[in-house]
């Protein structure tokens, strides 16, 4: 089944419904008696409250209640929290200061949610909002990682003096300074990784359902990772059992890693139903998704690179300050750890690498995991680096790397990841190739005698995707298992369900799982549904990030399979008086191998369910479930060649050509595989040239809180991508594949500013390069 | 957005009737800004007297250089109308490069000018082509019209009803879009009418949009780029924000100056 199966670039099955409008979202879903909420959140980045009168708002019209954070406590609805343990390079934990769905005594950023207002309409409950009165008592603000660590910043936990949540280290510091110290070269640089919205295309939303005679919960939301959420919210949160929660994430548009985590409004708008006895159901607009959505990257690092003399790198250093926000979000402390700096070893072989972070709060909304998560930032890091001690060096930006480039596998780096399977020269290659990398000078002619500056930049990345083996992130602080689960349900006509623990935001797995399924039985995938994204029909899943699906998710589809055509066989089997061992499964049928003597795949699934002539002993039905937990991470890495045009009357970069030559093992759907690519790049060049979260320093007050000012990437921003595909098949899972939902955002932002950088003959660059940030780069330094 | 009443006036008269009928609405005319406002809950009219249906307010007339757009004529119509196309190009390529499709099948003249956004389009435009602009009371050349940030001379309840010029020699419009909302960061506007050249610059000012006197004499004697290069521009009286300071946009404003020149060719 070539077509449909493994490699086919299959349509998207659900893509119908997308572009029909009849996808089904959170904010779609309406139930009788439905009423609406609106959230009552701070004005101010710091702030106590005195006192909070809801009189007036209760008074309005339409209005059903108004609660505050004390019933919430009082009612024991608990504190959220960081599912990630850290500790820091003295032992002690990480600082956890306390985050209350609704805060009652203090507020720590603009947006901060203090009570929900629940009305007949959405309008009444905002009309409502804006009636309770809260006496706040101002405080001091800070809003970036530096200077809340300096001394005399406004404290936001007690629990965390000086706002340091952990100091970590990983690698060898000794060795590493000591490699520093002998060095023939040793490039010094400090970069910042900018702030960033994520911004996916449906806001959250949840609807909190309480069902009184049974005493039972329903949560409809935007969420990456539903069962998760239930976890949580019974066992941290004490929502409600797990037995007496369903959590459904219907179409989801768009996560980005902002809908991994759960937010105060899932838990208050169920808290929510119960006391008022409406379901309630709550829509972020878009102003509330800037300010309260968790954002992304925000580092600033030190940086030193140490080569010999023969251009090999010895040793790298690096001090990373990362901004976690207000509070710490559900696996923010991985992110800069655990996330970042094990993948500081990048492509290459570095004999000694030491990484100092230092996670801080501000008076800002929470940071987390943001497409990449960690991988973008440290690509950041080397990428800027590596490129920097080339033109420092006077070599080929390619030509070092490919000196310092890993060659030989399994590869342990001194920061924790052992490589499974690579062939960085080969994507070096066809980037460079596909770019015409030897071409460039004469096109650099031509674009001065036009007036413009030319550069050209590349980018070698590598990350980390299928997180992970439970036991090894278990052992690093993480608070649950990694793995992935599966059922595969053979229907008496021959048709398929596929569970999956994966849940679909925008990855096409309603086309992937299948195209799995048809090509492993020879079955049209038109018999073939995935469904995903509720607790009440998948058992328990981890859910989708970190471009896991494919790797982990469909990896437990391949056992449960296996389960499936073991039985399948062993009825065939009986059905033809032959072994199971001959049996093969081939175009939907399976057969006597060598034989024309078959069985329609059909009727052995009739046959397992009529039950009337099984083999001695065997149970009726045609269903097998699988659990999968990954041996390692799985670890795509590629090339990327920017090349640009800066107009240096205005100071905009026009980028003329993006090469993307990618690793991802095996490819399921070829045409999805490069639509993630695309959205990746998009939101990489985002990050490069347009998108930044600006507070402003003195009031906390978030200045981007529209698309007025926060600038996401449009089409006329990109250019047309070239992309190539190298493989070396993962050999850790069953299907050889890596996976590929954040390559794109991960190994962009580097190869442009490394393009922008060597057009404007300096490095005094940071992002996002902004037309003014570029113009003023090119004045004359006064 | 609070709860507010919308109304569909027939004629001009029957749209100053309904405001008489509340001391608290607005007209609309497209409500490129004014939704938008009161979807952040900063405006809140009790009525919304829409003025984009009124048939005498829509619509384009040209004879011979004269050149008629009704108040309330979208975007796309200026932008694609060949008959002002065959007179003045510059002031349908500046219609067609404002917001996005379906801001220029939204948004009207009328609408644009009498909210004078300081970074909207049709300020300078109209700056720069000496136009006029017709109310239901009077007729106010542009150069008394906008008068500050948000602020132009209409009176109380005066409703804009056509904006009229005379076709120039040449004109030509370049403007550097805000990364962000793509509203003009900069943009200049050049004419080389009857009454000698014109220069107006829109979305760099932090009084609104403005005339550049000392490009309009460069260019009233040597109409070329070139004639730029040695003038400065004043970054003191400049717009300043996140997306650019004062500099960069006198920067672009002698930039933009020289592009729309070239431009008009």
């Amino acid at each position: 089944m070539g077509v449909e199966g493994i490699g086919a670039r299959v349509a998207r099955k659900e893509d119908k419904r997308f572009l029909t409008g009849k996808g089904r979202y959170t904010d779609d879903m309406v139930v009788p008696g439905m009423k609406y909420a609106c959230f009552v959140r701070s004005p101010h980045a710091h702030a106590k409250i005195r006192s909070i009168d809801v009189s007036a708002a209760k008074a309005m019209p339409g209005v059903i209640d108004v609660l505050d954070g004390k019933q919430l406590q009082a009612d024991g609805i608990g504190n959220l929290i960081c599912g990630w343990m850290v500790h820091s390079k003295d032992g002690s934990p990480m600082k956890m200061g306390a985050w209350r769905p609704l805060a009652h005594e203090t507020v720590r950023y603009v947006g901060d949610a203090i009570a929900i207002v629940v009305a007949d309409s959405s309008g009444e409950a905002r009309d409502a909002a804006e009636a309770v009165e809260i006496d706040y008592e101002e405080l001091p603000a800070v809003t970036e990682a530096l200077s809340a660590l300096e001394g005399g910043a406004p404290q936001l936990h007690p629990e965390a003096p000086g706002n340091l949540i952990f100091d970590w280290q990983i690698g060898d510091p000794e060795a590493t300074d000591r490699a520093i110290a002998s060095a023939a070269h040793v490039t010094e640089i400090e970069l910042v990784n900018n702030r960033l919205s994520p911004n996916p295309m449906e806001p959250r939303a949840t609807l909190g359902i309480y069902d009184e005679a049974e005493d039972h919960y329903t949560c409809y939301t935007t969420s990456q990772n539903p069962h998760v959420a239930r976890l949580v919210m019974s066992a941290f949160y004490n929502v409600a059992p797990e037995n007496k929660l369903r959590v459904i994430a219907p179409d989801v548009g768009g996560g980005f890693g902002s809908k991994i985590y759960i937010y105060p409004e899932e838990i208050v708008c169920l808290w929510a139903s119960r006391k008022t006895g409406v379901p309630v159901k709550w829509t972020s607009d878009r102003t509330e998704a800037f300010l309260t959505d968790a954002h992304g990257r925000d580092h600033v690092s030190k940086v030193k690179m140490a080569f010999d003399a023969d251009n090999r790198v010895i040793a790298l250093k690096v001090d990373t300050v990362a901004n976690l926000g207000a509070y710490m979000s559900l696996f923010s402390s991985a992110v800069p750890t655990y996330l970042y700096a094990t993948l500081l070893s990048g492509q290459y072989a570095i004999p000694a690498i030491h990484a100092n972070v230092r996670t801080v709060y501000t008076n800002t909304v929470p940071v987390d995991a943001y497409r990449g998560a960690g991988r973008p930032e440290a690509t950041y890091l080397l990428e800027r680096t590596m490129e920097t001690a080339a033109r420092e060096l006077g070599v080929s930006p390619a030509e070092l790397r490919r000196k310092n480039f890993i060659r030989t596998f399994p590869y342990q780096t001194p920061v924790i990841m052992n490589y499974d399977a690579g062939d960085y020269e080969a994507s070096l290659d066809a980037a460079m190739q596909a770019a015409d990398w030897a071409g460039f000078d004469s096109r650099r002619a031509s674009a001065a005698a036009r007036g413009k500056k030319r550069g050209i930049g590349m980018s070698c990345y590598i990350e980390a995707c299928g997180i992970a083996p439970s036991a090894a992130v278990g052992s690093l602080g993480a608070g649950v298992g990694l793995w992935e689960s599966a059922e595969v349900r053979v229907n008496a006509v021959g048709t398929i369900e596929v569970l999956t623990g994966s849940h679909s935001h925008g990855q096409g797995h309603e086309t992937t799982f299948a195209q799995l399924v048809a090509g492993r039985l020879g079955v049209p995938i038109d018999s073939i549904n995935i469904v995903h994204g509720d607790t009440d029909k998948v058992q328990m899943g981890m859910g989708t990030y970190g471009s896991r699906s494919g790797a982990v998710g469909m990896s437990a589809v391949v056992k449960a399979l296996d389960k499936v055509e073991a039985k399948a066989k062993k009825i065939a089997a009986h059905l033809m008086e032959a072994d199971e061992q001959d049996i093969v499964i081939e175009n939907g049928e399976l057969k006597i191998a060598g034989t024309d003597k078959t069985v329609p795949w059909f009727q052995v699934a009739l046959a397992a369910y009529t039950a009337h002539n099984l083999p001695v002993g065997m149970e009726p039905g045609l269903k097998e479930t699988a659990f999968y937990d990954p041996s390692n991470f799985t670890f795509p890495a590629g090339c990327y060649i920017a090349e640009v045009e800066v107009d240096p009357e205005t100071g905009k970069t026009e980028i003329v050509q993006f090469v993307a030559a990618d690793d991802f093992g095996n490819i399921i759907n070829p045409m999805i595989v490069e639509g993630q690519v695309h959205g990746g790049l998009a939101q990489g060049i985002g990050q490069a040239l347009l998108e930044n979260v600006h507070y402003d320093p003195d009031t906390g007050q978030l200045l981007t809180a529209s698309f007025m000012d926060y600038a996401m990437p449009r089409a006329d921003d990109l250019p047309s991508f070239t992309l190539s595909h190298q493989n070396t098949p993962c050999p850790g899972n069953p299907l050889g594949i890596k996976g590929c939902g954040e390559a794109g955002a991960i190994g962009s932002p580097p190869a442009l500013i490394n393009a922008i950088t060597d057009a404007i003959g300096h490095n005094r660059l940071t992002m996002p390069a902004t037309p003014m940030k570029v113009w003023q780069a090119l004045q004359p330094a006064l | 957005m609070y709860a507010t009443s919308y109304h569909r006036a027939s004629s001009v008269e029957d749209a100053v009737r309904l405001r008489g009928t509340s001391d608290e609405s607005k007209y609309l005319s497209g409500g490129m800004t004014l939704i938008s406002t009161m979807k952040q809950r900063l405006a809140s009219p009790s009525d919304l007297i829409d003025l984009r249906h009124i048939p005498g307010l829509k619509g384009v007339s040209v004879e011979g250089r004269r050149v008629t757009i009704g108040a309330g004529t979208p975007h796309a119509e200026v932008a694609t109308s060949q008959a002002i196309r065959a007179v003045c190009p510059a002031i349908c390529n500046l219609a067609g490069h404002i917001g996005d499709p379906h801001v220029r099948h939204m948004g009207t003249i009328g609408g644009s000018i009498a909210n004078n956004d300081p970074a909207a389009d049709y300020p300078a435009g109209l700056l720069g082509l000496g136009a006029t602009v017709v109310t239901d009371r009077r007729s106010i050349v542009a150069d008394d019209f906008f008068t500050g940030l948000f602020e132009t001379a209409l009176e109380e309840g005066e409703i804009v009803t056509a904006v009229t010029f005379e076709a120039p020699e040449k004109a030509g419009y370049a403007k550097f879009n805000n990364p962000a909302s793509r509203f003009a960061m900069t943009g200049v506007f050049v004419a080389k009418t009857a009454g000698g050249v014109r220069v107006a610059v829109t979305g760099a000012g932090s009084d609104g949009v403005f005339r550049h006197p000392g490009f309009e004499q460069a260019l009233q004697s040597n109409w070329s780029p070139d004639a730029l290069v040695s003038i400065a521009v004043d970054a003191s009286g400049m717009m300043a924000d996140m997306h650019a300071d004062a500099d960069y946009r006198a920067n672009l404003v002698k930039v933009m100056a020289k592009r729309a020149v070239l431009a008009a060719a």
